[in-house]
């Protein structure tokens, strides 16, 4: 059923900008033809019934439990999460167990995406052995394997000089770094941003300057190399502008963030909310209206769901000892068109947030309507209502920061290779 | 809390105060309750004051120390609200190295949860004890100009005593090196000084507190030695407040790190032992008050 004809929807494609009612033509598991088209006979039609169809959605960071912490997510768990959140296609980080720093290792996450049917795969390979900050991995075989990039997940790279070398090592085959800035000897033991809150309730704090510090030294190691830098979960207002200038001066500077850093603000940790409690922490509103603000301007390029499972024992312990991060796949797209029915971005700059703008990143061919690209395509109601309600989304883990909230944007269905692996139940 | 219900409270502790002196403590207010000191922290003082006031008022009190090592065998905060819940104890006072951890557990529990201070968040039968004192000694609170001096960054009595003070109209003044103060502090309506020549002058309390060796070790202040010429409490330093100025210490003492043995000593000054005192009466008061609004149907 890989030949399939969706009719009756707005075409949204982000590279074009643009969105205009009509159907897309499915042959072979590409999209052959869209625009105002008569499907050919004895295809199977889908009537889109005037929802927005656009390329599912591309995740830059997320984590999938495998291998290592198969009682918070799995793949096939993690995949059915992606599906039904319009995601087609996921990257993991290589911060696992073990740690994704053997070309083995991206093979089989890759054809273990395959198995599923309905994601593709993409790993990051580990910048240094075992993401430990020593030792570089080895970062041409592992490209050749087809990791997306290099990172040490969740731990920023310290050491500047390692850093330096693997920038220019890795620009000698077009490889790109993607680091988690967060000075790790200022956010060494922190869980809240540092400032009254966290004073308040007795937390050990990180300063928001851990992260420009870090973006600063980075910025100037990307300056000295030429190699390809990537940002990912960019938190506050700092960081940005050092971004935004280091991209304005033409170096090769990319960057992420994910829904919470936009959406919330320290307060929702208020009463020791571990749910809400993320890495980076959750920030002062000041630093939300700078993400949001570069979410509007092109400074971010991506929208990433930082997917991190835990499950109820990883959270149910007093504040600082609770694990940080929260689920994000199932509510990547809800969170993300706020900004749009907020009025601070357009609807095809949301998208292309979700889609083009992530791919482009990490040069995959993935998140385009383009004629002969894979038919990874999501159907949605940008304005139809739903409330997240944690226990009841899909994924093993339910550890969403976004519990309660009522949210604008709904996914009819998702549709990998143009076979159709998730469906809402008001819909066909 | 409001500030009758502070009064309400301190008048309270302020009577048992009086009958603990005659030894004519109402010991059988709590009878047939069951009061759990659930300490994951060391804690002599305050578990032993906790105790004292339980069994003053006739209930049945269990220490109940969860070492480091049982926790380290897998045993979660809730596993042991479990346990209590099946225990029926019917007032639990908690003692826990983690911010916000008795919390947590007040949500788990059927029993009534008393914070005996937690991480570095708060501790807040120690600042109505503390309040009591002063009280004792200067009529009121109210236009009271109180220095609390020290570690403010790690100290849940520090906080407390913040919150309590300002609600109850005093000016706080907090003195301490600048990596021992936490960010954000002035926010909550007090200020700051990092010299006590600054921030001494014109205050009716002196308020120590316990400045622990791991902080030197950790950097944050170059040495004890260093620390006492800057920050100690001697009488050349209390002269600074005003002439009737009195001292206060949570204990326990770091004599010669953060105060002089001349002044902890001095019974004209220092009201260090009368906190103790104090501390059984309010927390009389507390489990009296929380035992009263219970509706428990067992």
């Amino acid at each position: 059923m890989s030949d399939c004809c969706i009719t009756n929807v707005v075409l949204l494609d982000p590279a074009a900008a643009t969105s205009r009612p009509g159907s897309l033509l499915v042959l072979n598991g590409r999209i052959a033809d869209l625009g105002t088209i008569t499907p050919p006979e004895n295809i199977p039609i889908f009537d889109g019934q005037g929802a927005t169809l656009c390329p599912g959605l591309v995740d830059l960071r997320c984590r999938l439990g495998e291998p290592g912490f198969e009682y918070r997510e799995t793949i096939a768990s993690a995949a059915q999460a992606a599906s039904s959140g319009g995601i087609t296609t996921l990257c993991p980080l290589p911060d696992s167990k073990p740690a994704i720093d053997d070309p083995a290792l991206v093979h089989l996450l890759r054809a273990r995406g395959a198995a599923t049917g309905s994601v593709t795969i993409l790993p990051y390979a580990a910048l240094t052995r075992a993401c430990r900050g020593d030792d570089m991995a080895e970062l041409f075989l592992l490209h050749e394997a087809g990791a997306v990039a290099f990172t040490d997940g969740a731990h920023a790279t310290a050491n500047a000089r390692l850093l330096r070398l693997a920038l220019s090592y890795a620009k000698s085959f077009g490889g790109r770094i993607v680091q988690f800035p967060q000075e790790p000897t200022l956010a060494a033991g922190g869980c809240a941003t540092e400032g009254e809150l966290a004073t308040r309730l007795g937390l050990p704090a990180i300063p928001a300057a851990a992260e420009s510090i870090q973006v600063a030294r980075d910025i100037a190691l990307a300056k000295l190399t030429g190699g390809a830098l990537h940002f990912s979960c960019v938190s506050t207002a700092a960081a940005i502008g050092l971004i935004r200038d280091a991209k304005r001066s033409g170096l090769p500077i990319t960057a992420d963030t994910a829904p919470p850093y936009f959406d919330l603000n320290e307060t929702a940790i208020g009463d020791y909310r571990t749910y809400a409690k993320l890495s980076p922490p959750l920030r002062a509103d000041t630093d939300r209206q700078a993400i949001a603000a570069a979410l509007a301007d092109g400074t971010i390029d991506a929208i990433v769901s930082d997917h991190t499972p835990l499950d109820a024992d990883d959270k149910r312990l007093p504040f600082a000892q609770a694990g940080a991060g929260g689920t994000g796949l199932a509510t990547l797209l809800g969170v993300t068109l706020a900004q749009y029915h907020n009025g601070n971005i357009s609807l095809p700059q949301a998208i292309a947030l979700l889609t083009n703008g992530p791919a482009r990143v990490m040069n995959l061919q993935a998140g385009t309507l383009a004629r002969g690209a894979a038919a990874d395509l999501l159907l949605f109601h940008p304005d139809r209502i739903w409330q997240v309600q944690a226990g009841k989304l899909a994924g093993k883990s339910q550890n969403t920061p976004f519990d309660g909230r009522a949210l604008e944007g709904t996914v009819v269905a998702t549709f990998k290779a143009g076979h159709r692996v998730f469906a809402s139940l008001s819909w066909g | 809390m409001h500030p009758p219900d502070i009064t309400q409270l301190l008048d309270l502790a302020e009577s048992y105060a009086l009958l603990n002196r005659s030894g004519k403590a109402p010991r059988d207010l709590l009878r047939g309750r069951t009061v759990i000191n659930l300490f994951f922290e060391d804690s002599t003082r305050t578990r032993t004051s906790f105790e004292l006031a339980g069994k003053r008022l006739g209930a049945d009190v269990i220490n109940m120390s969860v070492s480091a090592s049982a926790v380290n065998k897998g045993e979660t905060l809730l596993d042991t609200a479990t346990t209590l819940n099946a225990m029926n104890c019917d007032l639990l006072v908690v003692r826990h190295d983690q911010s916000g951890a008795p919390a947590l557990l007040a949500q788990k529990v059927d029993a009534c949860v008393i914070n005996a201070g937690d991480g570095t968040h708060e501790h807040p039968t120690q600042a109505l004890l503390d309040a009591l004192t002063i009280r004792r000694h200067k009529g009121g609170l109210e236009a009271l100009t109180i220095a609390i001096c020290g570690d403010i960054a790690h100290s849940r009595v520090a906080r407390s005593n913040i919150l309590l003070l300002l609600t109850l109209g005093a000016r706080v003044h907090l003195i301490g090196p600048p990596t021992l103060m936490p960010a954000g502090i002035e926010a909550l309506g007090v200020q700051v000084f990092h010299s006590m020549e600054e921030g001494l002058p014109g205050c009716d309390i002196v308020m120590m507190l316990r400045l622990q060796k791991e902080r030197m070790a950790r950097g944050l202040v170059p040495s004890a030695r260093e620390y006492f010429r800057r920050y100690g409490l001697d009488h050349t330093r209390l002269a600074l407040a005003r002439p009737d100025a009195l001292v206060l210490h949570p204990g326990p003492m770091n004599r010669g790190v953060e105060i002089d043995s001349a002044v902890a000593d001095d019974p004209h000054r220092s009201l260090i032992r009368e906190q103790v005192e104090m501390g059984v009466a309010v927390r009389m008061a507390v489990l009296d008050t929380l035992a009263r609004r219970q509706t428990r149907n067992v």
